[in-house]
């Protein structure tokens, strides 16, 4: 089947198998591999990517259900002059990553949370965060990174 | 020094690479060519094999090859062999009985590999798998840690005859059970270390790719040591260690199970050389779950005697761990002589009998898993604490107090033969009361309780050991642009070592911290006495190394310095990356540039500053982290849920080279730690023998609602004897101190129901059974 769209600005189409998943999509075909796979049951958040500015699981979407949506990886968070993401330039003060495994799943969530609930607290931050899992950080960082974050968002 | 210097919360250098997507891990590696490698796993958790047919999987669209342990064995691949020393008390050595890469006659656990089927997709491969018939004479199994050594058991090795591996004990003095039987104080517990899934989120990987012109196999793998595992897996495929070359560039976590020998990256790293294309698998989280190795899973009983004043006279304990199917690579030693030789941990004991049985069960084999055996030591030694608090009538803090080996008796020798170097046990746990406030609690309870919650405080003091295996290997190179690389033995998957590495080297040579560069995980350029990064031991081994490889080029400098300025050199100081004399200068940069000119160098040196230290500690030179964890629940007592609304941490790590980075650690150790003692728990059917905690479905991994913002101190007063630069160990801490003192707070909480103890983990479902038996008790 085909499927068009665009990834990180840049227009894409491919034929690809019907029950090929949009994670697979991006890590095999476009070996966009900043996108992780870290389970096989829609638990771990790894593989969070932005469809049309919101979070979704990519490894729960098959590819051609992307067709004719724009989505942004964590290749595409970054300004174009290569500027961090606010996200991404709190993770770092923050000390939100260890091993980074979970990161860009983190970071893209983050991003949704941020642009969905400027001035989120620590808690609701914690609640949105129910679909992430870190095995590294004990959460600190990550949560202070995106609290901080959605500070920055409000003001 | 500057602000990269030592000491300094430096940000870390490897972020911005994993903040973009620009991370390497395993499962990014694509060779071309390469054909995609599913594995066989046995359905059963005990079955004879009475037979493998491979034929309809050869058939099958794009399958390439099958092969089973009879084509490994045939080329060469060797049975995993252990080398645990361990006898009774008799003499007679541990049962512990060879593990085939794939075996063609028993299976032992539920997910053992048994067959590997290679196509030109990982679907095809997987499709294959799925037609590989094998037949199967299902045998009768067991789980379960505490009746495995039962008389009626189901044995996993006939000519063995039972399931202990062995019944260890140490020289204890006769006089124990005595003194325990005539204590004015006698407390026991019983205790379960549940059984957890590791679970680094990366999954486990392994490509594998063979150069027919060097006959050399490349493996690209997850590790957390790139020297051990080319000498154990070229051991394990009978080929000299020049011949695998092992990478790893990213890696996704690895708490100790990453540099096992995995009978998958085995058989994968043959299968390339044997069909001459490259090889990939990739494992997904199901099949990560039955075959990486779980960690913990011991249970307990102790026996402590106390005099009248609350001071322990004896303790006597018994350990049975389940090492499940086979022996981990580590697995029995974990009680013994890994980390569970701490016991009995920070307290001035020395009457203690000690016994452990490993046993084999129809499980994963069990392994190192952070702590490696320190967190089960002093789970029971606070529950034993707790217990005598209760018994005697002495508040949780002062039995301690009155137990905890004083900084007045340092060095102390262990009756398990470490020597404590240094530490304020009782301080830190001063410090941490105050820093949590426990003097406050009352109010907060009170408090609590408007609101209908049972509010609870626990206190866990907790001593582990840091520094592992003896030796480790480091090389510092200038390079003539003035910039620094450190090629490291270690392996840091996590920890930052790009970082902290860089900010010594800053302070050790003057080199900026942004011109500093680590080279890891390539066995072609890692230096051959690497060993890696486990048992907390990167800050002592490591940086002790690159502390005299620097000093080495200090040396070195100081001859080219006085060559340069045509001074003695015994003129000649160091001082911030300048070479001095009297009041004329040259700077490392300068020296490193010279270095590289044979023609600025004195007659008959080496070109180049470029040194590497083999750094040998002493048998008895290891580290000993501590700290006090304080724990705050509210227990809801109509629903069993617990939340922890107050967590306050402080640790003894010697000397802090980045205190974000040592907070990191301490945190995520926590988040494990809490993580067994509330949400995680492999659970087995013990009648099919089958992981019912197979997925994240079902395996409690915490999440960040499961923690409020924790606060965490060191005590920084005790820096480290026993190495140059005084750090100990940091990265077990929290796994050691966050169980017990949660669940001292859990208890606390339902004191008013007089629930002594439960078992982890603490789910919602035990504290409401808890409660729920204490009323019913209470009404009959
Ligand atoms: S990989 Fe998508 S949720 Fe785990
Ligand atoms: S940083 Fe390693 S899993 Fe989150």
């Amino acid at each position: 089947m085909n499927v068009t769209l665009t990834v990180n600005g840049q227009a894409i189409s491919r034929d690809v198998e019907p029950r090929m998943l949009l994670a697979e999509f991006l890590r095999d075909e476009l070996r966009l591999t900043g996108t992780h796979v870290g389970c096989d049951t829609t638990q771990c958040g790894c593989c969070i990517v932005h469809l049309d500015g919101e979070a979704v699981k990519s490894c729960t979407l098959f590819a051609v259900q992307a067709d004719g949506s724009k989505v942004t990886t964590i290749e595409g968070l970054a300004g174009t002059d290569g500027a961090l993401h606010p996200v991404q330039a709190a993770f770092r003060e923050h000390h939100g990553l260890q091993c980074g495994f979970c990161t860009p799943g983190m970071v893209m969530m983050g991003a949704d949370i941020v642009r969905r609930i400027p001035g989120a607290d620590d808690e609701t931050v914690r609640h949105e965060l129910e679909g992430n899992i870190c095995r590294c950080t004990g959460y600190q960082g990550i949560v202070e990174a995106i609290v901080d974050a959605a500070a920055q968002a409000r003001s | 020094m500057g602000q990269f210097g030592i000491g300094q919360p430096v940000r870390r250098k490897e972020d911005i690479r994993l903040l973009t997507g620009k991370g390497r891990y395993t499962d990014d590696v694509h060779v071309d060519g390469q054909v995609w490698a599913a594995f066989v796993r046995s359905p059963h958790a005990h079955a004879d094999i009475r037979g493998i047919d491979i034929a309809a999987a050869l058939e099958s669209p794009g399958v390439t090859h099958v092969f089973t342990g009879a084509d490994l064995e045939a080329g060469g691949v060797q049975p995993l062999l252990y080398d645990l020393p361990f006898k009774d008390r008799n003499g007679k050595p541990m049962f512990k009985p060879a593990r085939r890469i794939l075996p063609t006659d028993r299976a032992r656990f539920g997910g053992e590999p048994l067959a590997l089927v290679l196509a030109e997709t990982a679907e095809q491969a997987k499709a294959g798998a799925e037609l590989v018939e094998i037949d199967f004479e299902p045998l009768p199994c067991v789980t379960s840690t505490a009746r495995a050594g039962d008389p009626d058991a189901p044995v996993l090795y006939p000519e063995h005859g039972s399931n202990v591996a062995v019944h260890w004990e140490n020289r204890a003095p006769d006089e124990i059970d005595a003194l325990i039987a005539g204590a004015a104080h006698k407390v026991s517990v019983d205790l379960v270390n549940n059984r957890l899934v590791v679970a680094p989120m990366e999954p486990r990987c392994a490509v594998a790719d063979y150069d027919a012109a060097s006959d050399v196999i490349t493996l690209y793998t997850p590790t957390q040591g790139i020297m051990t595992m080319q000498t154990a897996f070229a051991a394990l495929l009978n080929i000299p260690k020049n011949k695998l070359r092992i990478v790893a560039q990213d890696v996704g976590g690895g708490f100790g199970i990453r540099s096992k020998r995995y009978p998958e990256s085995i058989a994968v790293a043959w299968a390339a050389k044997k069909i001459g294309r490259p090889v990939k698998w990739r494992g997904d989280r199901s099949e990560t779950f039955v075959s990486d190795y779980h960690g913990r899973d011991q249970v307990n009983h102790a026996v402590m005697g106390l005099d009248r004043d609350g001071r322990v006279l004896a303790l006597r304990l018994e350990t049975i761990v389940n090492v499940g199917g086979y022996c981990g690579d580590n697995g029995p030693r974990l009680p013994i002589d890994g980390g569970g030789r701490i016991i009995p941990c920070g307290y001035d004991i020395e009457k203690f009998y000690f016994s452990v049985k490993p046993v084999y069960t129809n499980t994963v084999p069990t392994d190192t898993y952070r702590g490696a055996g320190r967190p089960e030591a002093n789970f029971i030694m606070e529950r034993l604490m707790d217990a005598a608090a209760d018994a005697t009538g002495l508040s949780r803090i002062e039995v301690r107090r009155r137990n905890l080996i004083p900084t007045s008796k340092l060095p102390y020798r262990t009756q398990m033969d470490f020597v404590y170097d240094s530490g304020d046990f009782i301080g830190t746990m001063d410090m941490t009361v105050k820093e949590a406030d426990w003097d406050g609690f009352a109010a907060r309870r009170a408090e609590s309780e408007k609101r209908g919650k049972l509010r609870g405080i626990g206190i866990a003091s907790f001593v582990e050991q840091a520094g592992g295996r003896p030796t480790e290997e480091m090389r510092v190179k200038l390079e003539a642009d003035g910039s620094a690389t450190v090629y490291a033995g270690t392996f840091s998957h996590g920890q930052g070592h790009e970082t902290v590495y860089a900010q010594m080297v800053e302070d050790f040579l003057g080199i900026p911290f942004d011109q500093v560069k680590l080279v890891q995980g390539d066995s072609d350029t890692t230096p051959v006495g690497g060993i890696g990064t486990f048992g907390s031991r990167s800050s002592m081994m490591g940086g002790v190394a690159i502390r005299r490889s620097c000093n080495q080029i200090i040396i070195k400098g100081k001859r080219i310095a006085a060559h340069l300025l045509q001074a003695e050199e015994s003129q000649v100081r160091f001082e911030e990356g300048l070479f001095k004399v009297n009041v004329s200068s040259v700077s490392i940069q300068e020296v490193a540039r010279a270095a590289a000119d044979p023609s600025k160098l004195p007659e008959g040196m080496k070109a180049g500053l470029d040194e590497n230290y083999l750094f040998e500690r002493e048998p008895d030179a290891m580290n000993f982290p501590n700290g006090c964890h304080i724990c705050e629940v509210e227990v809801d007592p109509d629903l069993g849920i617990v939340q922890i609304v107050k967590y306050t941490a402080v640790d003894d790590c010697g000397v802090v080279l980045n205190p974000l980075l040592v907070h990191g650690q301490v945190y995520g150790g926590v988040a494990q730690g809490i993580g067994q003692a509330l949400t995680e728990d492999a659970v087995y059917d013990e009648t099919s023998g089958q992981l019912l905690a197979g997925s994240f479905m079902d395996y409690g991994m915490p999440r960040a609602h499961h923690f409020p913002h924790m606060v965490a101190h060191f005590n920084e007063s005790q820096p480290c004897k026993t190495n140059d630069l005084g750090v100990k160990g940091a990265g077990e801490a929290g796994a050691c101190g966050a169980p017990p003192a949660f669940v001292s707070a859990v208890v606390d909480a339902l004191s008013p129901y007089g629930v002594k103890h439960i078992d982890m983990p603490l789910t919602p479902e035990r504290v409401w059974r808890a409660i729920a038996d204490a009323k019913s008790k209470r009404a009959a």
